[in-house]
């Protein structure tokens, strides 16, 4: 038996939506038969997993928190791979945005006054631009590959936050923790409702979310980052310029990166320490492409990655199963999402004989 | 002293090199794996396993082989089969690659490796240094030397080297000429995983013989950076390789120099010399437009559906 692809004479709408839920569900069937080979009851650990986490105040709460960089940093990468550049480099950029958004509190730290969170989130998201901009630059200007770049600037990054909070940045008084002082009130993010930890951060999310679906639907830039990712010949002919396309996805998504690691630093952390992000932005790679690259769609995605973290401390805690799972499950749902896809651009056959039905073509 | 940095340095650079040439024959076939960092880790975790559970390392190196070799058929299925985004599939090859070690690795951590053995060539490592450095080495090093001649005659010399070169540069005239384009992609991805597994095995057998998460830190991404580096050339694989790994243990023992000599340079900034000796290095090798868009393969990342 062979499998073979038909091409679709345009894309299937059914698809396109079917096919992130029939993703969701195979990750749910692969989860039930890892758990099973774990040795505990699937339906148990998946309930654990994916429902617990939903039924109280304060989880919803975490939710919140976990989703916000989550689809802060994934609508900005969705409008960089839809024109065709790789910037996998986010966690970076994150990490280059909480550093220079955190220099005003970390230096200040006297300083009791309103306009300095909104200059921490200004300064957070021009820090992770110019993060960006590197790649961005080496790509236009050497025709550096950004995909090996932009990693590389991962690293990086993260040694120097490390250097930062074990050096120069470190509390004097914090008895030998590598972390910085704790924030003054003014810098912090305020929480959005009494009842829990959700932070403004999610706000920023969405409302980023909605501003670049009507970008993408509404006006001439989105019209551009879509063309220039299919063909970048046909975006020429349009007089439509690649190179300033780079800069513009780059110096976007590393903007929303940093101002996510703002967010995170001065929303749910207070201060500034070694490790400030479970990987949100390699997750969010996930949450984008779950998302099928389209923001209103990545807040959902968001939410479901956010759950897999949720579900994956809630498992460590209830199962004793590491929070290792909670990275298999997502690296299991970009899989299936990639798969499911599949269908939305070809009909699959599955072909008995190959060589028989050759034969009956000639 | 020499000798032994030298020693340190081939040890290093091996892993390298070989996940390097894996990646090499994959992309020369058209296939772009940006997966090498997940299917090293799954090649590092399936040999540290295998030589706990028999005794064996040479057991051990098989398994890193076969998990490396198995987890890249999913990057073929979906890449060649499905016809996936290369890169977003590749990227999910990585992912998927780190949590799983993990989570298999976890049941091995702490626990004491199994180290391979040098294997000492008789009359020819009698040579004074050369036979030290070069002829009392692991069979891992051997395999990579091999490695690299071996590829270096396959691609240049035979004729299925001649025919996969052909679906690299064009999938779509070498289909039409009747060579079977995506049979050929799965055994170089194939190839490319086993290569990747084998580099796997020398990190968790030989350069530190324990299980450690994510033990690859970023090297399977070096890898990737190295074929650029070598303009898809074998032998150039050998040579970046060697410098790539020179860099990382040049700034360890920059590290021990300046903690001995009382020297404040932040262990920081040595570690992060590797990632950018990389970002250099890929700014050198691709300025050229003309020269970069000559080596690279014409189909490289591109889906290919066969008509019919």
């Amino acid at each position: 038996m062979r499998i073979e692809l038909q091409k679709r004479a345009g894309t299937s709408t059914l698809f396109s939506i079917v096919s992130p839920l029939l993703a969701l569900a195979l990750t749910l069937v692969a989860g039930a038969i890892m758990f099973w080979l774990l040795g505990k009851s699937p339906m148990n650990a998946l309930y654990i997993y994916f429902v617990e986490p939903l039924l109280d105040v304060w989880s919803l709460h975490e939710l919140a928190v976990k989703a916000a960089p989550l689809i802060l940093i994934a609508v900005g990468l969705s409008i960089c791979f839809r024109s065709n550049n790789w910037n996998i480099g986010a966690e970076g950029q994150f990490t280059v945005g909480a550093i220079t958004g955190s220099i005003l509190p970390v230096l200040n730290p006297e300083w009791h006054s309103p306009v300095i969170l909104p200059l921490m989130l200004v300064m957070g998201m021009m820090g992770g631009a110019l993060y960006a901009g590197i790649p961005a630059l080496l790509k236009t200007r050497f025709n550096t590959n950004e995909i090996l770049t932009s990693l590389m600037l991962v690293y990086i990054a993260q040694l120097f936050l490390d250097w930062l909070v074990r050096g120069p940045w470190r509390d004097p008084q914090g008895y030998n923790f590598p972390q910085t002082k704790s924030f003054q009130p003014e810098a912090v993010l305020p929480e959005i409702l009494d009842s829990g930890r959700a932070h403004l951060g999610i706000v920023f999310a969405l409302v980023a979310a909605v501003a670049l679906w009507f970008m993408m639907r509404f006006m001439l830039k989105g019209f551009q980052v879509s063309v220039l990712g299919q063909s970048e010949r046909a975006g020429r002919f349009a007089g439509f310029s690649a190179t300033k396309m780079v800069w513009f996805s780059m110096l976007l998504s590393g903007g929303l990166a940093g101002l996510a690691g703002i967010s995170e630093v001065a929303g749910s952390i207070g201060h500034v320490q070694p490790v400030i992000s479970p990987g949100y932005g390699f997750t969010a790679i996930i949450v984008a492409f779950l998302g099928r690259l389209n923001p209103l769609g990545i807040i959902a995605s968001g939410f479901v990655l956010a759950l897999t973290y949720l579900g994956g401390e809630a498992a460590q805690l209830s199962l004793s199963i590491s929070d290792k799972v909670s990275r298999v499950f997502q690296g299991l749902i970009l899989f299936f999402v990639l798969s499911c896809d599949t269908l939305i651009h070809y009909r699959i056959r599955f072909v008995s004989t190959p060589s028989a039905e050759a034969e009956a073509k000639n | 002293m020499f000798e032994a940095i030298l020693l340190t340095v081939i040890t290093a650079s091996t892993p390298l090199v070989i996940a390097a040439l894996g990646e090499l024959v994959s992309e020369r076939s058209g296939v772009l794996n940006l997966g090498v960092e997940g299917m090293m880790i799954m090649g590092a975790v399936a040999a540290f396993a295998t030589a706990q559970l028999t005794g064996s390392p040479y057991l051990g190196i098989l398994g890193g082989i076969i998990g490396g070799g198995l987890f890249s058929l999913l990057f073929g299925f979906l890449t060649l089969t499905l016809v996936a985004n290369q890169v977003a599939t590749g990227l999910a090859l990585t992912i998927l690659g780190l949590g799983l070690s993990g989570q298999i690795g976890e049941a091995f951590v702490g626990m004491p490796g199994v180290r391979l053995q040098p294997i000492v060539i008789p009359l020819l490592s009698d040579i004074p240094f050369f036979g030290r450095v070069l002829f009392s080495q692991d069979l891992i090093f051997y395999m990579s030397v091999a490695l690299v001649f071996g590829i270096s005659w396959f691609l240049f010399k035979s004729r299925t080297g001649l025919k996969m070169r052909a679906i690299g540069d064009n999938h779509g005239s070498a289909h039409a000429l009747g060579i079977n384009v995506v049979r050929t992609r799965y055994l170089a991805v194939l190839f490319g995983g086993a290569c990747a597994g084998l580099a796997g095995a020398q990190l968790s057998l030989v350069y530190t013989p324990q299980w450690v998460e994510n033990m690859s830190a970023g090297r399977g991404w070096i890898a990737l950076a190295l074929v650029v580096f070598a303009s898809w050339r074998p032998l150039r694989v050998l040579a970046g390789g060697y410098l790539f790994g020179a860099v990382g243990i040049g700034q360890l023992h920059a590290q021990l120099l300046a903690q001995s000599g009382g020297i404040a340079i932040p262990s920081q900034l040595l570690s992060a010399l590797p990632y950018v000796a990389t970002i250099v290095v890929l700014i050198i090798i691709s300025h050229n437009r003309r020269t970069t868009l000559i080596n690279t393969p014409a189909s490289l990342g591109k889906p290919f559906v066969p008509d019919r």
